[in-house]
């Protein structure tokens, strides 16, 4: 005779998931699409490549132009260049989680007895590692060129607040990726929303000499504040104004779209 | 036995159902792709949803499995209802679907770890786990290869191995054996009829009559989205087509004298489509005793008697076949 299993009308379940189950559920979740990274490094092309190209591209192209010299356009480029690879980075994942979400091993997540939101949560938790690649990436560009920082704390507490920010805009594309149908239109709407962002806001040049018009953009788009914010940091070692907007704003971001996305998931999973 | 006489006892049925379904539904735009289908599924048999592509089976399983919301009626699992304790019914049910649920981009070892620890396995258990389930699989050889260098019966093992890191009392297959040689699919059928004999529920869909017919305890024969019979195989081939008496003579002057005893016997209508050679439908198997003595008595001899049953491709046919088809079949017979 065979091992008997517990008959399954005398086993004693909930059907509530504790929040100890969602936290180790997400950790899981997010092991499984650091496993997936590592297995398929063409994922880390975006925070790899785009830091060390475009920062030898602008800091060369520019930095004559804008600043008189390499050197000069340093301070005003690196900010910027971090902002904008962290903001590449948030906006690949919607497409990866729309990815994810139409593979079969999904549908063995749905049937399983784990915490709703761990698929979700999982791979914007791992995102945290590729977000920290550029930074560090962008970062050892800088210092390479001759860039050098006002304090250390500073340039730390800049680099924790891009992260930071990254990770609460990423909300934003997830939203899309559960939203939208197909991988490839994300990736679309992501772009869309991605160039005007990145371009038209102070990470590349001094926003003084645009035309009033697009200046009215630059001051609304919310990536201008935090280049502000970690220009400030990154080379004076200080906190301003634009940090703490910076923060308000990003937390803001979490706040609206983290239940959106949720509700938008749940209603699907 | 037990079975049966636990499902009379109408307080004890609620316990002794796996599936209990009522009137179930799902609508996909126009189409009723359910079309209000009862199930009353027994705690402890091999339970087969038949039926041609498309003719509703895997939507029964997903809304049983809470993967679909159903659109009409309701169903428990286990006396839990699938929409309301979709979180306990989870706890109670495994799926293996029809595309394989693996990740193509992790390794075998990789993806039975992740499943483990999501269900609440140590780091420890899960991976002794993952080792087991490889070496039972027969995968352990290609524990660390990335799934896409799998081959398709591969990916279903390691599927089912994925199904099986806990044993749940009630088990999901959905066409398991699709796509699979000969060999591997009796492989499949031995590690179904274990899970059984350790105390789990099987439903499983198939569009193989011979499974359904050596497998199964009980078949639901699902056509259009509902329930068009129900039953064990055996009863599913009698409610079709009864059982036929076939008598070969050893002398062909016989044959009229053979005719009319079996005919005053079984009380049937006899016939002889060539020499030597007497057909009768069977009824009642008891009564060939009675037959056979009375030929014996006659001085009659048999150089062989066999009876035909019906087969469950006839069932099947002219249960989905729609009338015409099944017509036309009698008219060639």
């Amino acid at each position: 005779m065979t091992a008997q299993i517990t008959p399954g009308a005398e086993r004693k379940l909930k059907n509530r998931v504790s929040l100890r189950m969602n936290i180790s559920n997400s950790l899981t979740m997010a092991y499984r699409n650091i496993l997936l990274i590592r297995r398929t490094p063409q994922q880390l092309f975006d925070v790899t490549i785009q830091p060390i190209l475009f920062t030898l591209l602008f800091a060369f192209l520019f930095g004559g132009a804008i600043s008189g010299s390499v050197s000069n356009y340093l301070p005003i480029i690196i900010p910027g260049i971090l902002a904008q690879t962290a903001l590449t980075a948030s906006s690949s994942t919607g497409a990866q989680l729309r990815e994810d979400m139409d593979k079969g091993v999904f549908y063995r997540f749905k049937s399983m007895p784990i915490a709703r939101i761990a698929p979700l949560t999982g791979p914007l938790l791992a995102d945290i590692v590729r977000y920290s690649i550029a930074t560090a990436l962008t970062f050892v560009m800088g210092f390479l060129l001759g860039f050098r920082w006002a304090s250390l704390d500073g340039a730390v507490l800049g680099g924790l607040l891009t992260v930071f920010a990254a990770w609460c805009i990423s909300w934003i594309f997830a939203l899309l990726g559960v939203l939208v149908k197909t991988a490839q239109t994300v990736q679309g709407i992501s772009a869309a929303i991605l160039f005007p962002l990145g371009f038209l806001s102070g990470a590349f040049v001094p926003t003084t000499t645009l035309p009033s018009w697009l200046q009215d953009f630059v001051n609304v788009n919310p990536l201008t504040y935090i280049v502000s914010a970690v220009r400030q940091l990154f080379n004076q070692g200080t906190i301003g104004n634009d940090f703490w907007f910076s923060l308000i704003g990003s937390i803001a971001v979490v706040l609206v779209f983290a239940p959106l996305t949720l509700r938008a998931y749940m209603r699907k999973a | 036995m037990t079975l049966q006489s636990g499902l009379q006892d109408g307080a004890k049925a609620q316990t002794n159902l796996a599936i209990e379904a009522r009137g179930l539904v799902k609508i996909f735009g126009q189409n009723r792709a359910v079309d209000g289908v009862d199930l009353s599924i027994p705690t402890g048999c091999i339970y087969a949803l038949l039926g041609p592509n498309g003719a509703g089976k895997t939507t029964i399983i997903n809304m049983l499995t809470t993967l679909l919301k159903p659109d009409g009626g309701s169903a428990k699992i286990f006396g839990h209802d699938v929409a309301k304790e979709t979180q306990v019914v989870r706890q109670l049910i495994s799926v293996t679907g029809q595309s394989a649920a693996v990740d193509e981009r992790l390794s075998a070892t990789e993806n039975l770890t992740i499943f483990a620890l999501l269900l609440g396995l140590s780091r420890s258990e899960a991976r002794k786990r993952a080792t087991e389930l490889l070496a039972e699989f027969g995968l352990d050889d290609a524990a660390n290869r990335t799934l896409d260098k799998f081959s398709g019966g591969m990916r279903r093992r390691l599927d089912l191995a994925s199904s099986l890191i806990v044993q749940a009392p009630l088990i999901f297959l959905d066409e398991p054996t699709t796509g699979l040689d000969p060999r591997t699919r009796i492989q499949m059928w031995e590690s179904i009829r274990r899970l059984v004999s350790s105390g789990s529920t099987i439903v499983l869909t198939t569009q193989y009559l011979d499974e359904a017919d050596q497998l199964a305890d009980r078949i639901a024969v699902i056509d259009h989205g509902r329930v068009v019979a129900e039953g064990t195989p055996r009863e599913l081939k009698a409610a079709v087509g009864k059982a036929t008496l076939h008598l070969q003579l050893t002398n062909e002057k016989d044959t009229h004298e053979v005719m009319r005893i079996t005919e005053d016997v079984l009380g049937v209508t006899a016939s002889s489509s060539e020499s030597k050679h007497v057909t009768a439908p069977m009824a009642d198997p008891d009564r060939v005793t009675d037959l056979l003595v009375a030929l014996r008595g006659a001085g009659v001899h048999l150089a062989a008697v066999s009876v035909q049953e019906p087969t469950l491709d006839e069932v099947f046919l002219v249960l989905t076949g729609g009338e015409k088809q099944a017509e036309k079949m009698g008219a060639e017979a």
